[in-house]
């Protein structure tokens, strides 16, 4: 029953999109857009900022069933904006001030006063992302192999 | 007669401070910041993460600093910092077909959708010292160029035509196991086996990869391909009811297809062996690959006549946090033990003098 009615709620695809931007958001996209902010909201912790562990999963063959491949640090807040807005922030790694941020940032997406100002950040941190897998695509695909037929000698 | 004694605190505290000086070096040169562990031993780096099972750069270049570049101290050290953490959950299934590649060679087929991408290898180099590298000279910005089309997996190509068995299912209401939350037990399943694996010794893994090519287990192997890039990592959030990402990780992953197998009952087809690991390393994926197909001796009612599709010989050696300390507690203490010993053998001289001195006797008066 429960598992039904989890699936008639379509997932928030923006919200989603937006915690992808943000779990890959340096610490200075963060902190400027948290300066830019006119009105700092009031913020309560309800859970971290700490740091843990996801067991990281791959596919036996690539596309099989699943197998545990290792362990990644993962840090994780959820904070409570005083308008009652629940948002959470979880990144690799071992910065707990970024999560912190990035849940403040998700729940802030949720207030549409804020929202336009959150959505300015993730297309800072999205044009980043972009312009630094064009670069490595760039670079690898300089090295991508022309092969060519010799002419074979008895012609 | 032993008594037990205590002691060496002191020798132990000046042996630790001892080590720290020698781990600095001489002070007159800059120390090593983790960020230029994390640039420029990358690869230090990745061995340290796949081993010790834990992706974090950073944690692993400062257990890099902290070992002095010993490698299975580092991996050691990585290994137990994980055991203080608490476990969030475990991650959708990375798609590695997505991944952001930065290198994807196959040996099966030369053109393929995508190409061969060589990316930053030290194949083809002629592995000659480069004196220029002991000054800090400038190094040239790679070459750049319009990427092409999406990186095919070899996989799929030879899955259309019904030649390659599948990716590889577990049977049936199967459940998936974990190592570091079940003590290891045989027969071990392939999921297991894998979890093994990708943190197993690399120059364990190579040696039986090794040993597999020259007979003792031969799997007739080719590599259909070997890539390199990043997949994103995605944790289900139950208070939100749907999966985030959580960043990206770059792992390796290598598609070994091996000769055919087939039966009455199946048409003959292509065999694999599967390769995944943390970070940038395919000669760790590679002997994976051929370590997986060798150990599935049971899928394809194969002998075992090798070490390296004997799982229990395999997966009980491969992990060297394990074996190192197990080898290297031969160094700690066993005075009780020695005494022990010593006192047996010398029991056993004592009898084997005197049996020899009562024969000689005999032997004596036989003569007279």
């Amino acid at each position: 029953m429960d598992a039904k009615l989890k699936q008639e709620i379509p997932p928030d695809m923006a919200r989603k999109e937006g915690m992808r931007l943000l779990a890959r958001a340096s610490f200075e996209e963060l902190n400027a857009a948290w300066a830019a902010l006119a009105e700092k909201p009031d913020v309560s912790p309800v859970r971290g900022p700490e740091t843990g562990l996801v067991m990281v999963r791959g596919r036996i063959g690539g596309g099989g069933d699943a197998f545990n491949l290792g362990e990644a640090t993962v840090s994780r807040a959820t904070i409570r904006l005083s308008t009652g807005e629940i948002g959470h922030g979880q990144l690799l790694g071992t910065d707990k001030q970024r999560a912190r941020l990035a849940a403040i940032f998700d729940a802030l997406f949720q207030r549409d006063a804020d929202r336009s100002a959150v959505e300015a950040l993730h297309r800072t941190i999205a044009s980043r992302i972009e312009a630094e897998d064009r670069r490595t695509a760039e670079e690898t695909a300089a090295t991508r192999v022309d092969f060519f037929t010799m002419v074979r000698g008895d012609d | 007669m032993y008594v037990a004694v205590k002691g060496g605190e002191a020798a132990i505290a000046n042996a630790h401070r001892l080590l720290a000086d020698r781990r600095r070096g001489d002070r007159t040169l800059p120390s090593i910041t983790i960020q230029q562990v994390v640039e420029q031993l990358g690869l230090a780096v990745d061995r340290v993460m796949a081993e010790a099972s834990l992706y974090d750069r950073e944690l692993a270049a400062l257990a890099v600093r902290q070992a002095r570049g010993d490698m299975i101290e580092a991996i050691f050290i990585l290994r137990a910092y994980r055991t203080t953490l608490p476990r969030f959950g475990y991650s959708e299934p990375v798609d590695t077909a997505t991944m952001k590649v930065e290198r994807r060679v196959s040996a099966t087929y030369k053109d393929l959708p995508g190409g061969q991408l060589l990316g930053p290898t030290f194949d083809y180099t002629h592995r000659l010292l480069d004196p220029s590298l002991i000054e800090d000279g400038a190094v040239a910005e790679p070459a750049v160029k319009e990427p092409g089309e999406h990186v095919m997996r070899v996989s799929d190509i030879l899955d259309g035509e019904g030649l390659i068995e599948g990716d590889g299912h577990m049977p049936e209401g199967h459940v998936m196991g974990d190592l570091t939350r079940e003590p290891m037990e045989f027969p071990m399943a392939r999921d297991l086996r894998l979890q093994a694996l990708a943190r197993g010794d690399e120059g364990f893994l190579l040696a039986l990869a090794y040993s597999t090519q020259r007979g003792y287990g031969r799997t007739h192997p080719f590599v259909g391909e070997v890539r390199i890039g990043e997949v994103e990592v995605e944790l289900d959030l139950p208070e939100l009811g749907f999966a985030v990402s959580l960043g990206v990780v770059r792992v390796t992953e290598c598609q070994m297809v091996n000769q055919f197998m087939g039966s009455a009952k199946q048409p003959p087809q292509f065999t694999r062996g599967y390769g995944l690991v943390f970070g940038q390393s395919e000669r760790k994926a590679m002997s994976m690959s051929l370590v997986d197909r060798a150990l599935r001796t049971d899928e394809f009612s194969e002998d075992i006549v090798a070490p390296a599709q004997d799982q229990e010989f395999v997966i009980s050696h491969a992990d060297n946090v394990q074996a190192t300390g197990f080898v290297e507690h031969l160094k700690l203490p066993h005075y009780v033990d020695f005494q022990a010993e010593l006192d047996l053998v010398r029991r056993m001289r004592r009898d084997y003098d005197a049996a020899r001195a009562g024969s000689q006797d005999g032997m004596k008066e036989a003569a007279e």
